[in-house]
């Protein structure tokens, strides 16, 4: 549902139904709703018929990358004696993405289910769900979840009478947006700063603790438990466009729109529709200036972009930018699109673990040059010195932080570029103190 | 103590014998606590976000001699530990004001007006500026990055509390609560 609004007609709720349903988020609650259902017939399937449902249902990864979930868990080793472990990332800080937050403080049982399942899949007993250390209510809802869960025996040595154990451990985060990122979350959980690690190896064959290891993002597993009870079919149906983008998705729709709030669509539905029906559209007297689709890491689309644009993976790359964490962010036409790069910039550059040069002192520079604009100090060249900078930004570290800092700054100067030459050649109003 | 405890930390508080007047925190209970978590994963070092969670929540910050006492818990060197809290916004490393208050201006809330409420802020806690504490001690009030709130601009945080939606007029209301 649109929560915190009631849901609109043209979503199709299957994730988001019980958001703002307080007695959903006990375990009898779950039970009465149908939960853990799906659990129990995991269980009685092999692991490998698991991953072929989840294959066979189209499920991509729902953080960012879009990954395949069932071909992510079928990489994973199989009966090599070792401790594998389930990485559940719930350290969501995409700015424009509030979506795991909401399943998390609504759902928790949902996110067991699908983590328990998950750990069924690739033979671990363990599953680590690191939730960022700012969501205190999501945790507390997760802790009690977590602890009924046991108290049930849906977790521990023998969940759900099959003889297997799951057990689950909630670890708390401590501020840093680039343990989002999978290999500097498996470094945090190990105690150790947040840096992301050179792959290969990837995660599968050396993840946490230098075991095979399976990293995967909330909505992405509170999909699965769907998927198991109602067939991979019904999920595979779930599409208005193109198959290789099912299911359904939240979106987080938030910024210069009527009706913020998390919206879920099925894959391929009209962006325009989204933004004008769903969420209400802009403010009385404002027009659609641009969007940034997929959290603040994918480029900006300026409003003709978003005209026939589709929202699925394919759709939005079509039309320059990516669905990302579908993190959606809205700009009306009072927006000063040179200030908001600024301020993006400046978020890459305040969360960069400075492990790789191009990043570290990119982000840094961009910070410098653009306030530099916005003091009114800016010179012609700065511009193509912003496009040189981003292009070494891009593709050469260890992790994508550093892109992700590029795309706004690259999209923004194309999309918009008498904003910025505004600010340059001394027509606009320097919105900053001299630097 | 020697060095030898502090490596490998079978002592509790090894490590910072150099601070006579140091309380550690890993003593009856918290250490129970502690090693209890410890079954959870499958190297001491794992404990570390957990045990600076623990210092903070004893002391309000992470003071150096604590730095030392959890290297010497979980047989870290004081360089490690010390890297961690400094790599983490969360861990503080000086004493801050009885609350902590976290304003969101990530895009998403600055484009909805989330600088007008961190001014607002500034102003009646009388902080005046960022990573300030209240000449009072009461409050103690910083810029964060995207709290993952978006839909409810502007969020903050004070202490553990998670507020939505806050406009600068609603600021005089909400810190009353917080005495």
């Amino acid at each position: 549902m649109g929560f915190p609004h009631p849901s609109h007609t043209r979503e199709t709720v299957v994730l988001s139904k019980y958001f703002g349903d307080s007695a959903a988020r006990t375990h009898d609650g779950w039970v009465q709703r149908g939960g853990y259902q799906a659990l129990k017939k995991a269980l009685g399937m092999t692991p490998e018929a698991v991953i072929e449902e989840v294959k066979a249902s189209g499920l991509r990864g729902r953080g960012g990358a879009g990954f395949p979930t069932g071909l992510k868990w079928s990489f994973m080793p199989k009966n090599d004696g070792k401790p594998h472990f389930l990485v559940c990332n719930a350290d969501e800080s995409e700015p424009g993405t509030f979506k795991d937050r909401e399943i998390m403080r609504w759902t928790p049982h949902a996110l067991i289910e699908g983590c328990a399942i998950g750990c069924h899949a690739i033979a671990a007993e363990r599953c680590y769900i690191y939730i960022r250390g700012e969501f205190t209510e999501p945790w507390k809802v997760m802790s009690q979840a977590v602890e009924e869960a046991y108290a049930k025996g849906v977790l521990g040595p023998n969940a759900m009478g099959s003889g297997k154990r799951i057990d689950m451990v909630l670890h708390r985060g401590a501020g840093a947006y680039i343990c989002g990122e999978e290999t500097a979350m498996l470094n945090s959980l190990e105690g150790k700063r947040g840096n992301p690690r050179i792959k290969p190896p990837f995660p599968a064959q050396a993840g946490a603790f230098g075991l095979p290891t399976t990293v995967n993002n909330v909505e992405t597993l509170a999909a699965v438990p769907h998927i198991l009870v109602r067939g991979a079919e019904w999920y595979k149906g779930l599409c208005l466009s193109n198959p290789k983008s099912t299911g359904t998705k939240l979106i987080s729709v938030c910024g210069h729109i009527q009706r913020p709030g998390n919206y879920e669509i099925t894959m391929g539905f009209p962006m325009k529709d989204l933004i004008y029906d769903m969420a209400g559209g802009m403010r009385p007297g404002r027009k659609l200036k641009a969007v940034i689709p997929g959290g603040s890491s994918v480029p900006i689309m300026n409003a003709a972009e978003t005209e026939d644009c589709l929202m699925d993976y394919e759709g939005i790359v079509a039309r320059g930018s990516m669905l990302g964490s579908a993190g959606f962010i809205v700009m009306d036409d009072s927006t000063d699109m040179v200030y908001q790069v600024y301020r993006l910039a400046r978020f890459y550059a305040h969360e960069s673990c400075a492990q790789c040069t191009q990043c570290r002192e990119g982000t840094a520079w961009t910070v410098k040059i653009l306030e530099r604009m916005l003091a009114g100090k800016g010179k012609q060249e700065d511009l193509q010195l912003l496009l040189d900078l981003s292009e070494q930004m891009t593709g050469k570290t260890i992790c994508v932080l550093s892109d992700s800092c590029a795309a706004p700054v690259v999209s923004g100067i194309q999309k918009f570029p008498e904003e910025f030459e505004a600010y340059v050649k001394g027509s606009r109003t320097p919105v900053m103190a001299s630097v | 103590m020697t060095d030898k405890t502090a490596l490998t930390g079978t002592t509790a508080g090894a490590g910072h014998h150099d601070d006579p007047g140091y309380r550690p925190v890993f003593v009856g209970e918290t250490r129970d606590r502690l090693e209890k978590m410890g079954a959870n994963y499958p190297t001491r070092q794992a404990l570390l976000l957990p045990a600076l969670w623990m210092v903070q929540e004893a002391r309000g910050w992470i003071p150096e001699p604590a730095i030392s006492e959890v290297a010497g818990v979980l047989g870290l060197t004081p360089a490690q530990v010390k890297g961690v809290v400094t790599f983490y916004t969360m861990y503080h490393t000086h004493p801050v004001g009885r609350f902590f208050i976290q304003i969101c201006t990530t895009s998403p809330c600055n484009l909805c007006g989330a600088e007008a409420v961190l001014k607002s802020i500034l102003k009646e806690t009388g902080c005046g500026e960022l990573g300030a504490t209240s000449p009072d001690g009461r409050f103690t009030v910083i810029e964060v990055e995207c709290l993952g709130a978006c839909g409810f601009a502007t969020p903050i945080m004070i202490n553990d509390d998670f507020i939505e939606n806050v406009t600068p007029e609603r600021v005089p209301g909400i810190l009353q609560r917080y005495q």
